[in-house]
């Protein structure tokens, strides 16, 4: 029953968030904005097309954005969506989570510059350096995390258990909090670290990096950021969520409505900042990685 | 053991015969690969036998050539694991030789290169049985010089010559600190025997033979900052040469840092944490100059030094242990260090000679030169995938398994799962190996790009041709090797459980840590690893067959690259190696210190301009260089002694002798 609620999640969440994101930008611009269905139906319409391919590529163009998808999912069978464990967890399966990221970064960083375009070289650039600077900052808070549910499972340092931790150590859960949110913004190419609307290639890096893929292939890609950005969005509300009702399907409904919560928060921060310039990148996400380092020092021994 | 030393031998004289015969024709490189993979075969089998049975593994034969000296050899749990990466690397290398180093295409060196490379690789075989430092010395010697010799297979070019010179001294350095260290261990307890008796050590003494050994095998290892010598050395080895060496022969630094480290008496906490910060520095900083370089082969050294951080960070983890008697800390950290040591074997020598196939291919190691290898080198390409996406420690291959080893183990200094000793500190270099790891995408992500992606930037691609099938198949065997560790490390563990504990009992009093030790594949979630390495597996595999379903040739229509509207893109126009270092060579700017050669425009109508930028070697060119030039100057005078006369340098001897007769006994 947990597992099929979890699958369910994974199936139909991560692109109503998208929606969700987009409505409330929309709505603070004025605007009426698309469906709150709209990325649904863009991934439906792109799995029906045909595809424009480039000459220059070969197989490694193809095999990207299924070692993308295959690994967020993969990715998603490990991560707690609310108060139930994961369909799968093991002790170490953290590890996994985060390395199967980056496998599907690997891949399609590899598949990017396979068309040998200099823009999707700008981009995959962009992209490996922030995140290269990211995994610091998520394993400090897993660190964070780890010693304080005695655990390396995801399960059980974000699942079950956790809620009472906030009572003794607040402070270094708060700066894990903000670090990780950081992170979410940035691993999701939101603003400010990347405008998803840009129409300049020159100042994209996520939007780029998929410049050349076309039909089916964009879809996969599309549905697999997607699921990675739920990934963020469910560290994030799984450390705020206290709720534990004992029903299933009642804390499944609580996981849903926070984590759509949190992508309107991720909206209203996209409708109200700046990107910043390129250079300052790499200095906010050193800042996300002393937070959380700072977390580990404020831990209660 | 009677058969492992006969393979030894057999592998040692593998090149002898090719030696006297005719150097144009084939028939002494077939020789020579025979010998050296029957050699390695029988290696193999005895060492394996030895895994299955156990027991009493003993060779020795009283030697008057030393004074308390025999010649001792012997097999225990850290021997039998250096010595299968090494029977398995020289006979792959030596295979691969046949197509790659062909004695008709090289007639003028490719004897000597077969000549060394058994020589070498028996070397270190002997090093690493050996019971004696007597005969550890001589091991390491053989291993040291005949990998002088490879690496200067092409002396006459200036390039080759000059990293056979740097190789020479930095490994006589080595060698003399290990004088030092053996000298002194045989000072203080009274034998030549390794492993010796570590209680007559007192804690003053154990630390200097701690940081002797740390120096010594530190340089072998290439740790940093005592790596200057193993950016060139494999660069412009013949690259099956710079597989055994990268693979394999780095190791020895590492094995003989194990074993001495095995008898030292209760280790102080320093000693792990130092392991620790250096381990992080040779990860984080190696990668960092990996990703500036220009030269594949350099970048693949680069990441060799990474790749030494992190066993020492696993090795670090482990000395914590013993200092603080956690069992479980001395089996991950160990684990982790001695299958990333396998690991490492497998996907860098898998790396190397694909780098020899293009190489071969297209007589250049400048990236820049390259791209859209691909397609005219598919299998090459593919291997260097499974290589690259293995020394990322990406799963499902076999890098992960060792670094998800040293990272349980690292977050277990929080005191997880048990409460107990905890050393928080020690936990810091988790996020370390993330960068690390991070930093391992970005740099091979850009490699495969600027190799073997987009389009060729120069006509040397052009008429580029896949690699021979002696030079695939060992490919395929060590891509074999990456995906099949990976996949079932399950039975890759108990082969080194041995090596664990011979590292842990060694030590005065560690049978009470030894007997805590459990099975590595008890304690580590190998089967969640194996299960879920197959469903990603299962699920690429769906998903390829949708996604080419979908991508039939009908469904499918070309075009060019898009180019935000410019339809006439050249080769040119692509990013670089150079361009996509570029932000991460910035922000390590303070370590690398790159030189950057960039015209001043003043004019409003600048004619014409050049932009030139290289990262060199900081620790060589800016520290070791105007070191030892400023130490020539001051010794001048010495040069008075060397006359290049024969009676004067037999006066000298003369002097020394009566010298010698007058000392006071």
């Amino acid at each position: 029953m947990e597992t099929a609620i979890h699958l369910l999640t994974v199936l139909l969440l991560p692109l109503v968030l998208r929606g969700v994101i987009n409505k409330t930008k929309a709505a603070f611009a004025g605007r009426v904005g698309p469906p709150l269905l709209q990325p649904f139906y863009d991934v439906i319409r792109l799995a029906q097309k045909d595809s424009v391919i480039s000459e220059t590529t070969g197989w490694v163009f193809r095999a990207g954005p299924v070692v993308g998808l295959a690994t967020v999912l993969l990715a998603s069978l490990l991560a707690p969506f609310g108060r139930e464990s994961a369909p799968v967890s093991f002790s170490g399966d953290v590890f996994l989570f985060v390395y199967l990221l980056a496998l599907g970064r690997f891949f399609m960083a590899i598949a990017s510059l396979d068309t040998g375009s200099a823009f999707e070289g700008m981009g995959v650039t962009r992209e490996l350096t922030f995140s290269a600077l990211a995994e610091p900052a998520l394993f400090f808070g897993f660190l964070v995390m780890a010693s304080l549910s005695r655990s390396l499972s995801l399960s059980e340092m974000l699942g079950e258990s956790f809620g009472p931790q906030w009572q003794t150590s607040s402070a270094s859960l708060v700066l894990v909090l903000v670090s990780w949110f950081i992170i979410l913004l940035a691993e999701n190419s939101r603003i400010p670290f990347d405008d998803p609307n840009t129409h300049l290639e020159l100042t994209m890096i996520h939007e780029v990096i998929v410049l050349d893929h076309s039909g089916p292939a964009l879809a996969m890609i599309l549905y697999g950021a997607s699921v990675k950005l739920l990934l963020f969005c469910s560290l994030i509300v799984q450390m705020l969520s206290p709720f534990d009702s004992g029903y299933a399907l009642v804390d499944a409904g609580v996981f849903v409505v926070e984590t759509l919560v949190l992508a309107a928060f991720i909206g209203v921060i996209e409708s109200t900042m700046a990107r910043l310039r390129m250079p300052d990148v790499p200095r906010l996400l050193v800042t996300a990685c002393v937070l959380s380092a700072f977390g580990i020092i404020l831990l209660p021994h | 053991m009677n058969l492992l030393m006969a393979s030894i031998a057999m592998i040692a004289v593998s090149g002898l015969p090719g030696a006297v015969l005719d150097k144009r024709r084939l028939g002494g490189q077939f020789l020579a690969t025979l010998f050296s993979a029957a050699g390695s075969i029988c290696g193999l089998y005895a060492v394996g036998r030895w895994l299955a049975a156990g027991g009493q593994s003993d060779l020795r034969i009283p030697w008057t050539l030393v004074p308390g000296a025999d010649f001792h050899v012997g097999l225990d749990g850290l021997s039998a694991a250096f010595l299968l990466p090494i029977f398995l690397i020289s006979m792959l290398g030596s295979i691969y030789g046949q197509g790659y180093w062909r004695q008709s295409e090289h007639a003028e060196n490719g004897r000597k290169l077969r000549l060394f490379y058994g020589l070498c690789a028996a070397g270190m075989a002997s090093l690493v049985v050996a019971r004696n430092s007597v005969v550890f010395l001589f091991g390491w010697e053989v291993m040291a010089l005949g990998a002088f010799m490879l690496v200067a297979t092409e002396d006459d070019q200036p390039s080759v010559a000059e990293a056979g010179w740097l190789y020479l001294v930095a490994t006589h350095a080595a060698t003399l600190t290990l004088f030092g260290l053996f000298g002194a261990l045989w000072a203080i307890c009274g034998t030549f025997d390794l492993p010796a008796d570590g209680s007559k050590l007192a804690p003053a003494a154990a630390n200097t033979v701690f940081v002797l050994a740390l120096l010594g095998f530190g340089f072998k290892a290439g740790i940093m900052p005592l790596h200057v010598w193993l950016p060139s050395a494999h660069a412009n080895a013949p690259s099956h040469v710079s597989a055994l060496m990268s693979g394999v022969l780095i190791k020895m630094g590492v094995y003989g840092f194990l074993r001495v480290s095995s008898f030292l008496p209760e280790p102080p906490l320093w000693w792990g944490g130092l392991l620790l910060a250096l381990g992080v520095v040779s990860g984080v900083i190696g990668l960092a100059f990996a990703v500036a370089q220009q030269d594949f082969k350099r970048l693949l050294a680069y990441s060799s030094i990474e790749n030494i951080g992190i066993i020492f960070i696993a090795t670090g983890l482990a000395l914590l242990g013993r200092a603080t008697h956690r069992a479980d800390w001395v089996l991950l950290g160990m684990g982790g260090a001695v299958w990333h040591v396998w690991n490492h074997a497998l996907f860098k020598a898998l790396l190397f000679y694909c780098a020899g196939s293009v190489i071969h291919a297209v007589e250049t190691r400048e990236i820049n030169l390259l791209g859209g290898l691909g397609k005219r080198m598919p299998w090459t390409a593919f291997c260097f995938v499974v290589g690259a996406t293995a020394v990322c420690g990406l799963p499902p291959l076999n890098g992960f398994v060792s670094e998800f080893l040293i990272y349980v183990g690292l977050f277990g200094t929080l005191g997880i799962p048990d409460a107990g000793a905890t050393l928080p500190a020690a936990a810091l270099a988790a996020p370390g190996l993330a960068l690390i790891g991070a930093l391992a995408v970005a740099c091979y992500a850009t490699a495969m790009a600027g190799i073997f992606l987009g389009a060729p930037r120069s006509s040397r691609v052009e008429h580029a041709h896949e690699a021979r099938w002696t030079m695939l198949a060992p490919m395929f065997a060590l891509a074999g090797g990456c995906v099949f560790v990976g996949l079932a490390p399950g039975v890759v563990a108990p082969a080194i459980d041995p090596a664990i504990a011979a590292w842990t009992s060694a030590a005065p009093g560690g049978s009470e840590l030894a007997a805590a030790l459990i099975p590595l594949a008890e304690r580590a979630p190998l089967g969640w690893l194996s299960a879920l390495g197959l469903s990603l597996v299962a699920m690429l595999a769906l998903g390829g067959v949708v996604l080419a379903a979908r991508l039939r040739p009908r469904f499918v229509s070309s075009s060019v690259t898009w180019g935000c509207g410019y339809v006439a893109p050249t080769a040119r126009m692509q990013y670089t190696s150079t361009s996509f270092s570029e932000i991460l060579t910035g922000l390590f700017r303070w370590a690398l210190g790159p030189r950057v050669n960039r015209p001043k425009i003043d004019e409003l109508f600048p004619q014409s301009a050049s932009f030139a930028s290289s990262v060199p070697d900081s620790v060589l060119e800016r520290v070791i260089r105007p070191g030892l030039n400023w130490i020539a100057e001051r010794i001048l005078w010495f040069r008075v002694f060397q006359q290049g006369n024969v009676r004067a340098y037999l006066f000298y001897m003369f002097a020394a002798l009566v010298l010698l007769l007058i000392w006071p006994h």
